[in-house]
């Protein structure tokens, strides 16, 4: 699969401070990719940079196989985590705005935001003021306004911030159909739990540096610890642990309600892999649950961070 | 291009739909037309009413022609009382102040002593008709003891009335000089309220922009100096509407104005001379009012107001720049405070100048460096232009305003650029001098 987008090598300095230092991101086409990290790693000075909000200084940004030029602005809609919306005007002449500042015709804006604001429920707000808006009902809006020009890549800067649950949802839905549509999604947060619903893909930012990136997948197995979640019954043998113990390292161990029943965590070591284990426990019992224990993303998160704070 | 029209369009109508434009735009007119109004009938309320003053000459010198009744004095002859007993009429009846003439040995004793007695502090105006009159008669006397006929010397006075010419032989006047004066400052002074109220609604709108948190999702569409520059335009046009409403509201205010209460104007300015001179000084203060109104036609009227467009245009446009960067780098309007100041103080310098230097020598050094330094030029040349100003210095002034206003919006745009993406901290100078060199 070919990437939309590839930034490279870009390096950016606020004075002394150094936001990115010699960052390389690839986002494969039509794929929903996680830009994570915690406050202040860089995340924002890098889609600022794809957006040409800001200029590096040093690197260059490829899209769609071509350097960015400002023409390219039309085909990349940008929801960034400080957003808003004019307070004292109209949302439907505001919508129109903002969508011919991304080069739309009016004609065209108008049938489109037409089909959004039907599709979204909120038709009725044509004529009222942002102000009398609540923060949810903004947010639809902004949203609106980032996806309309159909741009073939969206970056949405912590899109959930600001929705109630139902309405995030709606908008995750939204996000999932265009993915699927053919647009490709940079998405920036560093609220895991939705990197695991949405992301194929991820980078992850600190202090600067992307100090872990790949498909989502990969990674996980990269960072799986090899321990399995285990629950028998119909124990048949007495000895079973200490047999265990001695080609496994075992974790934790509790008994079950009866006797003969008991929940592990098993960690495989040396030469030993995971069907010696399952054959092994086969023979002495019946196996009511025997998973891998794949870390969240959370803790690959917290993990990859503690790893480059000790590198340092 | 087309996006900073869509920018411009977009402020323009923002500033005109505001319902403060159009309370402005349609009742400062009303106001100065209605506030003008309102003088000028209280002060004619005020002179008609005729004060009733009461005398008690003991020295027995002025005569009884002396106190003519003019058209705000009335004199009341209290001689056959007291003076004890004339006061507390005076004091309890319905009069404006009590004169007593004491007797004495010699004039300039009388001359002295004179005293004037009134409930309230008596108007200007009347104490100097009662002098005047007093001394008139006292010089007569004083005239006649040395044996000089009085009334022929009175017949012998002559009022000269210099009339001034420039070389190309039109008539002009020493109160024309005056109404240039008036013309010029009020011209200057309205650029500088024009440039800071125009120049904070460019400011207050950055920061709207930046409070509301929308310029992130604008300048991923368009660069940060179009937005800027969208914004100054927009306002500008604004700001042109404005003007072109109030010209349009004050000619047909002032054409209603003068049809209404014209015949009123001529001896209103009359008025404050003694009755038995203005018979004389009428006619000529008619022949003066008409060379003031010859030498105002002829006052280069459409090029001022062209100058008035264009040097507005010019400093607005340069103090703009300035006032959008201050909005871009502060969070709210109160944070302005600090950068504020080396906006004003030119702006104010301007106008002391106006007031100091141009009204005495409008082509002084002072008033010619001034009006040629950007940042006061606007005002100071506007001061100037109704004195004549050679053609050289005026485009020369252009030429330096337009030259420095390309460099403030370029020195503008960068802090702008900066500071719209800055949030929380209240920016230093230090910081601001860092952003332009990001």
């Amino acid at each position: 699969m070919s990437n939309l987008l590839v930034a490279e090598n870009i390096v950016k300095n606020y004075g002394d401070y150094t936001a990115l230092n010699n960052v390389t991101i690839e986002v494969p086409e039509a794929s929903i990719f996680g830009l994570l990290g915690p406050n202040g790693a860089g995340k924002t000075s890098l889609i600022r940079i794809i957006n040409q909000i800001i200029m590096p200084d040093s690197g260059s940004v490829i899209l769609d196989g071509k350097p960015l030029v400002p023409d390219d602005i039309k085909h990349i809609g940008y929801m960034p985590e400080e957003r808003g919306l004019y307070k004292g005007m109209k949302v439907g002449e505001q919508a129109l705005y903002l969508a011919q500042l991304k080069g739309m015709t009016r004609y065209d804006a108008k049938k489109k935001l037409s089909f959004w604001f039907d599709k979204l429920e909120i038709r009725d707000w044509w004529g009222k003021k942002v102000q009398e808006l609540s923060k949810g009902m903004a947010q639809k809006v902004q949203f609106i306004v980032t996806v309309l020009h159909q741009p073939k890549l969206l970056i949405f800067d912590e899109p959930f911030s600001g929705f109630d649950p139902i309405n995030a949802n709606l908008i995750k839905d939204e996000i999932l159909k265009l993915r699927d549509d053919g647009a490709t999604v940079i998405f920036s947060t560093h609220r895991m739990e939705s990197v695991e619903e949405l992301c194929e893909y991820i980078a992850l930012f600190d202090k600067s540096y992307n100090i872990l990136d790949g498909k989502l997948s990969d990674i996980k197995r990269e960072f799986k610890t090899n321990t399995f979640e285990i629950e028998m019954y119909d124990i048949k043998n007495k000895f079973l642990l200490n047999e265990l113990s001695e080609n496994f390292d075992i974790l934790s161990s509790s008994a079950g309600p009866r006797d003969n029943e008991a929940s592990l965590q098993v960690k495989i070591k040396g030469a030993k892999d995971s069907n010696d284990l399952i054959q092994y426990l086969a023979m002495h019992g019946s196996i009511a649950k025997y998973s891998e224990m794949i870390p969240d993303a959370n803790e690959i998160f917290i993990k990859a961070i503690e790893k480059n704070a000790v590198n340092e | 291009m087309n996006k900073l029209n869509l920018i411009i369009k977009r402020e323009f109508f923002a500033k005109v739909r505001n319902r403060t434009f159009l309370v402005m735009t349609i009742l400062s007119p009303l106001l100065v037309v209605g506030l003008g109004a309102l003088v000028g009938y209280l002060s004619k309320v005020n002179q008609d009413s005729i004060k009733i003053i009461g005398y008690l000459d003991d020295s027995k010198l002025l005569l009884e022609k002396d106190f003519e009744n003019s058209k705000t004095i009335e004199y009341q002859d209290l001689s056959n009382v007291d003076i004890v007993i004339a006061k507390s009429q005076v004091e309890h009846g319905d009069f404006y102040g009590f004169l007593y003439v004491p007797k004495k040995d010699s004039i300039s004793d009388i001359a002295t002593n004179i005293e004037f007695y009134s409930k309230e502090p008596p108007s200007l105006q009347v104490i100097s008709e009662v002098e005047r009159m007093v001394e008139h008669r006292l010089n007569h006397i004083l005239l006649e003891k040395k044996g000089i006929d009085a009334n022929a010397l009175d017949e012998a006075k002559i009022n000269p009335n210099i009339k001034i010419l420039s070389f190309s032989g039109e008539k002009s006047s020493k109160l024309i000089r005056g109404v240039k004066i008036g013309i010029g400052l009020s011209a200057g002074y309205l650029i500088m309220m024009f440039i800071i109220i125009y120049g904070a609604m460019v400011m207050r709108s950055v920061i709207e922009e930046k409070t509301s948190r929308i310029i992130e999702v604008i300048i991923s569409s368009v660069k940060p100096f179009q937005l800027m520059m969208g914004k100054i335009v927009g306002t500008a046009l604004a700001g042109l509407l404005q003007f072109s409403i109030w010209g349009v509201i004050l000619l047909i205010l002032s054409i209603i104005a003068t049809t209404m209460f014209g015949a009123d104007v001529a001896p209103m300015g009359a008025g404050n001379l003694p009755i038995n001179q203005v018979d004389v000084l009428d006619t000529v203060v008619k022949s003066e009012m008409q060379i003031i109104i010859e030498e105002l036609l002829r006052l280069p009227i459409l090029p001022i107001f062209l100058a008035f467009t264009v040097y507005f245009l010019g400093g607005y446009l340069l103090y703009s720049a300035l006032y959008a960067a201050i909005g871009a780098a502060v969070d709210n309007e109160t944070d302005t405070q600090q950068f504020m100041l080396p906006v004003i103080i030119p702006l104010i310098l301007g106008v002391y100048i106006g007031f100091a230097s141009v009204v005495n020598e409008p082509h002084g050094s002072i008033a010619t460096i001034f009006s040629m330094i950007p940042f006061t030029s606007p005002i100071v040349m506007m001061m100037r232009l109704p004195f004549g100003v050679p053609w050289w210095q005026i485009a020369l002034s252009l030429v330096l305003l337009l030259a420095t206003f390309v460099w403030m919006v370029w020195l503008a745009a960068k802090i702008y650029r900066i500071g719209i993406l800055m949030y929380g901290k209240k920016p230093t100078y230090r910081d601001i001098y860092k952003w332009l060199k990001y």
